[in-house]
């Protein structure tokens, strides 16, 4: 019964003029990611008016075209900062940006910091398979060391960016990481992002398991699903370990969660200081 | 109005406020910065905003959201950000989002020589993103202009939903001159064009054969009830991606129609002497001050000289050119690099009537080397 109201719910927010199926491979993450959006917009009893999801370029690049808000795909690595003009003209907008690790942490890294330096109300979503998918399975500045990836043949030998751990630094107001297994977690963290007045970010792990999973033989999507499973821990459980044994798990949980001023509240005032300067 | 004393970057951020650019993105850099830094002051007095982004990848893309927005909006650069910039300037083009770029030139390649003038971004300006599409640039030569022409920008971004280039140089940024800016009621301001049809009917990049906005279909701004779909990617007329060659052509010719069957409307010049001249000078932007001296000192010498000084650069007005040269016996074409918008000239009045002046150290042309070129062509033979 609950499958069945929740494909319901889908389709009320899934495009009807575009033609399906989609591009992504058949066991893939994005769309498990795709349908916790929709569900966690829909918990938050939004107007798809005011909605606008917006993402950059590779197979994350590809999900706003199948839903129906107002969406924009655009150039790689910019999404954050085409959403921050938006955002500006548009503060009253629920504004979503979805980014794969390439996208966001490697050719976008500089935007991804700022925005969430400045706070702005933006939310990111950063889907995490750890690899670039699109063009075959190249390294990302998220995938583990010593892996084989399609540029590093002979195993990867550069550190990991930890997305959420990089967003709380930098200072956004709200940070959580699941994983596409752990999918009610990840819908109620995309709800509390997205209710979230300043830039929050999550991050949901996946995978891609015909490039990465291929390459270095790890089987299924499901097999590939299982692994994120076994190697995922809470925040809480990771208190309690020494760095050795959190070497190689994904930590889920909330990372930051503050309440400090949003960009275009801020502003708003510096508009009500220069028109008092103009009188 | 009051005469001021005022700066061509000035100039160029009030002609923006006066045309309703209320949203500007920038990053510093000289010789554009004064533009940025005016914005800064003047949008929040009238209700605007500015941002300084990370880099001019950001901030041509927030330009660009803005505009997704509903906003006019500009950004300014100089050389280095100008080539940053031009992947998303190919955005804007191909998803055709009106937005106006400035481009303070100053000498490059690279860092080149900071910040003396330069014209060296007139092919960058055609052809600096990748893949075949129309482009409107803009060159001032004075102060007063440096306005005027920001106006006209936003006024053409928004009437061919269109990125505009205004393409500034150091000389005409740094500049000060007395000037009186016309009174905001006096100015023709464009705005966006508004759809007619309800959400279900709305096609954001509708190919219609004929009637209202043919070539040019309203952009309706996000979050007021039409929801669709905007990517870099080909695609059909709902805004989704296509493969289909039968949706690709006709776009791109539509996009090039938009700008090709306003020619009369965008083609900005100036023409003087040309009746009687047996030589015609050519110039535009700081070069043009230089030129235009020239040609009256070559004047008052007894030489038969024409002057055209072309404030639109692109699309080259190719029959303001042919016109105005086809019967004469030599065209002068100064410019501060070596050789740009001369190529254009020589392909329409042919190679062997066109003479170089370029200069590419980042000093000014003077009047005397054009007059020595004239002079040089007019000896009889």
């Amino acid at each position: 019964m609950k499958q069945q109201s929740e494909s319901r719910v889908h389709r009320r927010y899934l495009r009807h003029s575009k033609r399906f199926p989609n591009v992504w491979c058949a066991g893939c993450g994005i769309g498990i990611v795709l349908g916790a959006i929709i569900r966690a917009v829909d918990s938050l009893g939004l107007d798809k008016d005011d909605v606008a999801m917006i993402s950059g370029i590779g197979c994350t690049g590809r999900m706003p075209v199948y839903v129906d808000f107002n969406t924009m795909h655009t150039t790689h690595g910019r999404a954050l900062a085409f959403a921050t003009g938006l955002k500006m003209v548009k503060p009253e907008m629920k504004i979503i940006v979805v980014m794969g690790d390439g996208d966001a942490l490697a050719i976008g890294g500089n935007h991804f910091i700022h925005a969430a330096r400045r706070n702005i109300g933006l939310t990111a979503i950063v889907v995490n398979n750890a690899a670039y998918g699109m063009t075959g399975g190249q390294h990302s500045p998220t995938t583990p060391q010593n892996i084989k990836t399609a540029t590093t043949p002979y195993g990867h030998i550069e550190q990991q960016f930890p997305i959420a751990e990089l967003a709380a630094t930098a200072g956004a107001s709200f940070v959580a990481r699941s994983t596409v297994y752990h999918v009610r977690e990840l819908e109620s963290y995309f709800a509390q992002a997205v209710s979230k007045e300043g830039f929050s970010l999550v991050e949901a792990v996946s995978y891609c398991h015909t490039t990465l999973g291929r390459i270095n033989r790890w089987g299924s999507a499901s097999d590939m699903l299982r692994r994120i499973k076994e190697q995922s821990i809470t925040k809480q459980q990771a208190e309690s370990l020494t760095p050795e044994e959190i070497e190689g798990k994904i930590i889920r949980g909330v990372f930051a969660e503050r309440d400090i001023p949003e960009y275009t509240a801020q502003y708003d005032k510096v508009i009500a200081r220069a028109r008092k300067e103009v009188r | 109005m009051t005469t001021r004393l005022m700066q061509g970057d000035e100039a160029c951020a009030e002609g923006a406020i006066a045309a309703g650019c209320r949203f500007c993105a920038g990053y510093p850099i000289t010789p554009a910065t004064e533009i940025v830094e005016t914005l800064s002051r003047r949008l929040p007095q009238v209700g605007g905003k500015f941002i300084q982004m990370e880099d001019e990848l950001a901030s041509i893309a927030a330009v660009i959201g803005a505009s997704v927005g509903g906003a006019k909006a500009l950004t300014a650069t100089s050389g280095p950000g100008f080539s940053l910039m031009q992947e998303n300037i190919g955005y804007a083009a191909m998803a055709e989002i009106p937005c106006v770029i400035v481009d303070v030139q100053r000498l490059g390649p690279s860092t080149g020589r900071p910040t003396s003038p330069s014209q060296g971004e007139v092919m960058q300006a055609r052809w600096g993103t990748h893949g075949d599409h129309p482009i409107i640039a803009l060159a001032p030569d004075s102060v007063r202009e440096a306005f005027d022409l920001t106006v006209e920008a936003f006024n053409f971004a928004e009437r061919y939903r269109t990125p505009v280039i205004l393409l500034m140089d150091e000389l005409v940024g740094h500049m000060r001159e007395p000037v009186e800016l016309p009174s905001p009621g006096t100015l023709e301001v464009t705005e966006r064009t508004k759809t007619r049809v309800p959400p279900e009917w709305y096609k954001p990049f509708e190919n219609r054969p004929e009637g209202p906005n043919v070539n040019v279909p309203p952009l309706v701004p996000f979050g007021e009830g039409y929801r669709y779909h905007i990517t870099g990617l080909h695609h059909d007329e709902r805004g989704y991606p296509t493969n289909r060659l039968e949706e690709i052509q006709p776009w791109l010719e539509r996009i090039f129609r938009k700008i090709d069957s306003a020619l009369s409307d965008i083609i900005l010049y100036e023409a003087r002497g040309i009746e009687d001249a047996n030589t015609l000078v050519i110039a535009y932007g700081a070069t043009a001050r230089s030129a235009s001296h020239a040609v009256r000192q070559a004047r008052s010498r007894g030489h038969r000289v024409g002057f055209l000084r072309l404030k639109t650069i692109w699309p080259f007005p190719e029959e303001v050119v042919e016109h105005a040269a086809s019967r004469l016996h030599h065209v002068v074409v100064p410019e501060l690099n070596l050789g740009q918008l001369a190529l254009e000239v020589e392909r329409i009045v042919g190679r062997h009537k066109v003479c170089r002046v370029g200069r590419a150290d980042g000093e000014m042309i003077q009047p005397g080397e054009i007059l020595a070129a004239i002079e040089d062509l007019e000896k009889p033979v």
